[in-house]
């Protein structure tokens, strides 16, 4: 049988991808930022999964406003890396696991969520920021990649709460797939961070690391946040956060299982105009 | 029965709502149009006549023509569509972002080093933090990309 071996959380800012691509990384104001994942390269060298199920929005890239899709997962076998208006990052291109793919949305539709099914997408920063602070510069990624895609551009997004039942239903769907892999689920996007107005540049440390707390103790009280405390506390793009809402639903205790060990934490501020959040929950 | 919006009192944030979707649809998808190669070779070199091309409001376009992300906000754009223009002329998210502050590129990044703007004073309209409406703008920048 499949199961869930960890979760792992990052922020996914587009300008630490181009930090990477364009050989900043060793400047002081990026060292601070990739200091925090040097633990977590380590990591995943020794603890690379088959499969990560990688949970990120769109960022006005695969879905215009044609169609907006609340919860799109991706069956397709390959992801073409998006050229979102300065050319496609050079990274390799995404391998998909379409079996496991079509799987969990035949498990999870008929545990009552309305999945949309992708079976052509580009991938933009979103996606491929978090496979590059794993994993570094690499010609091929070294596991596949189910993506899925959560509406946070168009309010009202999903409740925490509605992700957090989600990230429920996905584990018992890739643990009810035969073959033994071991997969991840990733939540990514946030922490604080506001890009547009007057307001832009808000950014809420105490509230992030009160966030961080929460995800690990008590994810089923975060859940109830409501949107507007995104919001008002994290910056109007902060609301990325309730993604990760959705890794955390899938961990073994909030089916009755074990705690997870918490085995990385980081947070720093700014990465462009972005909290920078990192955890990694095993089970 | 209205809708309840919960999130009007913040100050200096448009949330993009179902309703600034519909009135931002064409500046949205113009925005879209520029993640194709030639077509920010043809916008580049006419603005004007590539904009006349879509549906857009005159107020869309002016925005637009201004590079003035505030304006094209309030027209019914969103940050994460107008950041194809940003990135057709070259500019950063920080860049972008900054520019909608009244804040130079200087003084924008330099908040964010210090650890960004606080949230205090700027939760709910009326309060006195320095994103409410009477402190803009807030530096010495020309408001605009």
């Amino acid at each position: 049988m499949a199961r869930i071996t960890a979760s792992v959380y990052t922020s996914h800012v587009p300008a630490i991808g181009a930090a990477m691509d364009l050989g900043k990384t060793h400047e002081p104001y990026w060292q601070k930022v990739f200091a925090g994942y040097e633990f977590s390269r380590r990591w995943i060298r020794e603890h690379t999964p088959d499969v990560i199920f990688l949970v990120y929005n769109d960022h006005a890239t695969s879905f215009s406003l044609e169609i907006i899709p609340t919860f799109a997962i991706g069956t397709a076998a390959e992801y073409a890396i998006a050229d979102e208006g300065w050319g496609p990052r050079p990274v390799p291109k995404v391998i998909g696991h379409p079996e496991l793919a079509a799987h969990i949305a035949q498990s999870v539709i008929q545990d009552d969520f309305d999945l949309t099914l992708v079976n052509k997408m580009d991938v933009d920063h979103g996606l491929t920021v978090p496979l590059s602070l794993l994993f570094g510069q690499v010609d091929a990624w070294p596991c596949k990649v189910i993506p899925f895609a959560v509406n946070v551009v168009q309010y009202p997004v999903p409740s925490g709460r509605r992700c957090f039942m989600l990230g429920q239903a996905i584990r018992k769907a890739i643990e009810s797939y035969d073959e033994p892999l071991n997969v991840h689920i990733w939540g990514t996007g946030g922490m604080s961070h506001q890009l547009q107005g007057p307001r832009a540049g808000l950014i809420n440390k105490e509230w992030d690391n009160r966030f961080l707390d929460r995800l690990i103790e008590d994810p089923a009280s975060l859940a109830q946040v409501p949107h507007i405390e995104y919001v008002r506390e994290a910056g109007s793009e902060g609301i990325e956060l309730v993604m990760w809402l959705i890794a955390r639903g899938a961990m073994a205790d909030v089916g009755g299982g074990r705690r997870p060990t918490v085995t990385h934490r980081f947070y720093h501020v700014p990465a462009s105009n972005t909290a920078v959040g990192h955890l990694i929950l095993e089970n | 029965m209205a809708l309840d919006k919960p999130y009007t009192d913040v100050p200096g944030t448009t949330i993009f709502d179902a309703e600034q979707s519909r009135k931002g649809y064409w500046l949205n998808q113009f925005c879209m149009s520029l993640m194709k190669p030639e077509n920010r070779v043809r916008f580049k070199a006419d603005e004007r006549a590539y904009l006349d091309e879509w549906p857009m409001t005159d107020e869309q376009k002016e925005a637009v023509l201004a590079r003035d992300l505030n304006r094209c906000i309030a027209a019914g754009g969103n940050i994460y569509f107008l950041a194809k223009i940003g990135a057709t002329d070259g500019k950063s998210f920080q860049q972008m972002a900054g520019s909608m502050t009244g804040m130079t590129e200087e003084e924008y990044r330099d908040m964010m080093v210090r650890g960004g703007r606080s949230v205090e004073g700027n939760r709910r309209l009326g309060e006195d933090g320095d994103a409410q409406p009477d402190r803009q703008p807030q530096g010495h920048g020309k408001g605009t990309l």
